[in-house]
């Protein structure tokens, strides 16, 4: 197998968008394309990351629009659903092609366009990830899954809604430093929990879980351009090297895992990443993580290893996980403070370490960044994609 | 022929005695204390002045509520409506959103608008429910008559409390028929939807007496959106 490397990113902001899908994955294609700088080199594949074009925008087949739009002819191109993992998936699949040596340069480009849509149906179009006959059915959406999860993580390990506001509050601070995160507005304990007015500000969402311990619906678009290493060596400074990939998978239904509060498919997936990479959770400088809800950064952090089941919200509380702390998580605010345009999400958080690891970060740079490890969790973590990328110097 | 003077009595709508609406502060989820206080006829020409750049930002149909919020305000300052008001949020003085309205006829309110110039954080949300609160506690009204002009208004007037349709009745804005906040729907609602503190420290009250204006920045920032750099 080829090592394989990143050469090139490129966001649009997350927000709310007027532009078309079509557009946004233009715009972020383009950015990445630019900052590679390939020269005479051509891209061979394209992989697009989306999970609801069908539905949200009534647009299929959108990889090979791109491909058209771009004039990238004749790349091969193909589309990728995998839930809110997709991002990582459509980037696990660009790097198969490269380490195979199926390709020499791949654009992998995770978008999508949610706002196209009101709250409601978003929220039941995510909903539909969920098992069919035995939980979308009797009403279940994301919020009301993750407010059990946090219910039992609470009960059983001491999370307090304290805890949960850290999270938000850290990341919110940390999108501030991020021109291209979709919330830009700093939050405070009093504000959000203590406060007589706290109950108007941050009003539960999915008791316990709060407004502000949800990430927001978001428009977006991300994008990487792979290359393999030896060629990229050629051309770019500073490749960043996929040192690891892990997937893992669980039950459809999270209430029949044997304990709901065992993320085992980020267990897993970390641990095979990690193991691909022949690094440890110590080695790892930075990390991002799919905080759709705040308990999910506390619980995957441990999951992947960072810290022992039970002790991921000491860390927080400790200050281990803040943008000064030993082990940042979410320097980019996460999709806390991001945003989570579902599809695009997997392939920000890559490119968000990819920029960590470049020097590229400005105000969020996490000092001396080296490698960096992110979690994109579908599902309720019954598919989940790691990844470890670590910085090659030249 | 009348004298300018007399003309003008004629041009002038009586005016009602309403009762003050008692200042208040809200602590936001920023932890920014924002005071709500009501203007003074005075004070309307800094607010057209805030609110002439929106004018023609298409955007969540701020141009339509701020032509017509200016236009109310402008008629408010020359006497031109009857028995209007109008409240503000200010943060550290700086004028974050504004809520106008006025008595239709006794027990019932009519709603004009809500603009903010500072988004987020439910800024807009709650000089709503403030003017809600002067509508039914302090004026002691039995509904106000309410429309929405943006999806934001929908969601925020008609979703969140809920209000009722009025179908036989138009409200003065035009447009759809009215929907209504009884005094029972807002007491309901109250608990979870209205927020702040009174009496306010003096000190505090005192930073909210002059009002600023956002600086232009802040405005093309908040309201157009613009924040991202070019990839």
């Amino acid at each position: 197998m080829r090592q394989v490397a990143i050469v090139g990113c490129g966001m649009t902001k997350f927000g709310r968008s007027d532009v078309s899908l079509l557009e946004l994955m233009c715009e972020s294609s383009l950015g990445a394309l630019r900052h590679a700088d390939l020269g005479e080199r051509w891209v061979d594949a394209v992989y697009v990351a989306n999970m609801g074009a069908a539905r949200l925008n009534k647009q299929t087949a959108i990889a090979s629009a791109l491909v058209d739009r771009l004039s990238l002819f004749p790349a091969m191109a193909e589309s990728v659903e995998n839930g809110p993992a997709s991002g990582a998936s459509a980037f696990k699949n660009g790097f198969l092609a490269v380490a195979s040596g199926m390709a020499n340069v791949v654009l992998v480009t995770g978008a999508e366009k949610m706002r196209a849509v009101n709250n409601l149906e978003a929220t039941d179009f995510v909903a539909s990830l969920t098992h069919p006959e035995a939980e979308y059915i009797y009403g279940v959406t994301l919020p009301s899954l993750a407010g059990m999860f946090t219910r039992l993580c609470m009960e059983r390990f001491g999370v307090t809604a304290e805890h949960l506001a850290m999270v938000a509050i850290k990341n919110q601070e940390n999108a501030l430093k991020n021109p291209f995160a979709h919330i830009q507005q700093r939050i405070t304990m009093e504000g959000i929990l203590h406060a007589p007015e706290a109950v108007v500000n941050n009003p539960f969402v999915a008791d316990p879980l709060r407004l502000y311990d949800c990430c927001p619906v978001s428009d977006g678009a991300a994008s990487l351009v792979l290359c393999a290493l030896d060629l990229a060596r050629e051309f770019c400074p500073t490749p960043i090297r996929v040192a690891g990939i892990g997937q893992a998978t669980d039950t459809h239904a999270v209430h029949e895992r044997p304990d709901p509060t065992q993320l085992t498919a980020v267990h897993l997936a970390a641990e095979k990443a990690f193991s691909m990479s022949g690094l440890s959770p110590k080695d790892i400088d930075v990390v991002e993580l799919h905080d759709a809800f705040t308990i999910l950064e506390i619980a995957e952090s441990e999951a992947a290893g960072f810290f022992p089941r039970g002790e991921g919200h000491v860390a927080l509380e400790e200050g281990t996980t803040s943008l000064t702390g030993a082990l940042p998580i979410n320097p980019s605010g996460g999709l806390k403070g991001r945003g989570h345009p579902v599809g695009a999400t997997g392939v920000a958080q890559l490119v968000e370490l990819t920029w960590q690891l470049r020097g590229e970060a400005d105000a969020r740079q996490v000092k001396d960044a080296k490698s960096g490890f992110a979690c994109n969790f579908g599902g309720f973590g019954n598919n989940v994609i790691a990844t470890v990328l670590v910085r090659e110097d030249s | 022929m009348s004298t300018g003077n007399e003309l003008e009595a004629l041009l002038r709508p009586p005016a009602t005695e309403m009762p003050p609406y008692p200042p208040k502060v809200i602590t936001l989820a920023s932890g920014e204390q924002m005071v709500v206080r009501q203007i003074e006829r005075e004070e309307v020409s800094t607010l057209l002045e805030a609110i002439a750049p929106l004018l023609w930002v298409e955007r969540d149909f701020y141009d339509i509520v701020a032509a017509r919020l200016f236009a109310e305000l402008l008629a408010f300052k020359r006497y031109r409506v009857v028995d209007e008001y109008c409240l503000v949020g200010l943060i550290d003085g700086v004028l974050a959103g504004i809520v106008n309205g006025r008595e239709a006829r006794p027990e019932v309110g009519m709603s004009y608008h809500t603009l903010t110039l500072r988004r987020g954080l439910r800024i807009g949300a709650h000089l709503f429910a403030a003017k809600m609160e002067y509508h039914i506690e302090v004026l002691g009204e039995k509904e106000v008559l309410i429309v929405a002009e943006s999806p934001i208004g929908f969601r925020r007037w008609m979703i969140e409390y809920p209000l009722e349709k009025k179908s036989e009745v138009q409200h003065e804005l035009g447009g759809v028929p009215s929907w209504v906040l009884t005094r029972e729907t807002y007491l309901a609602a109250k608990p979870r939807l209205v927020a702040g503190r009174r009496p306010i420290p003096p000190e505090l009250l005192e930073t909210a007496r002059k009002i600023l204006l956002p600086e232009e920045e802040t405005l093309r920032v908040q309201i157009l959106g613009e924040r991202g750099r070019a990839t």
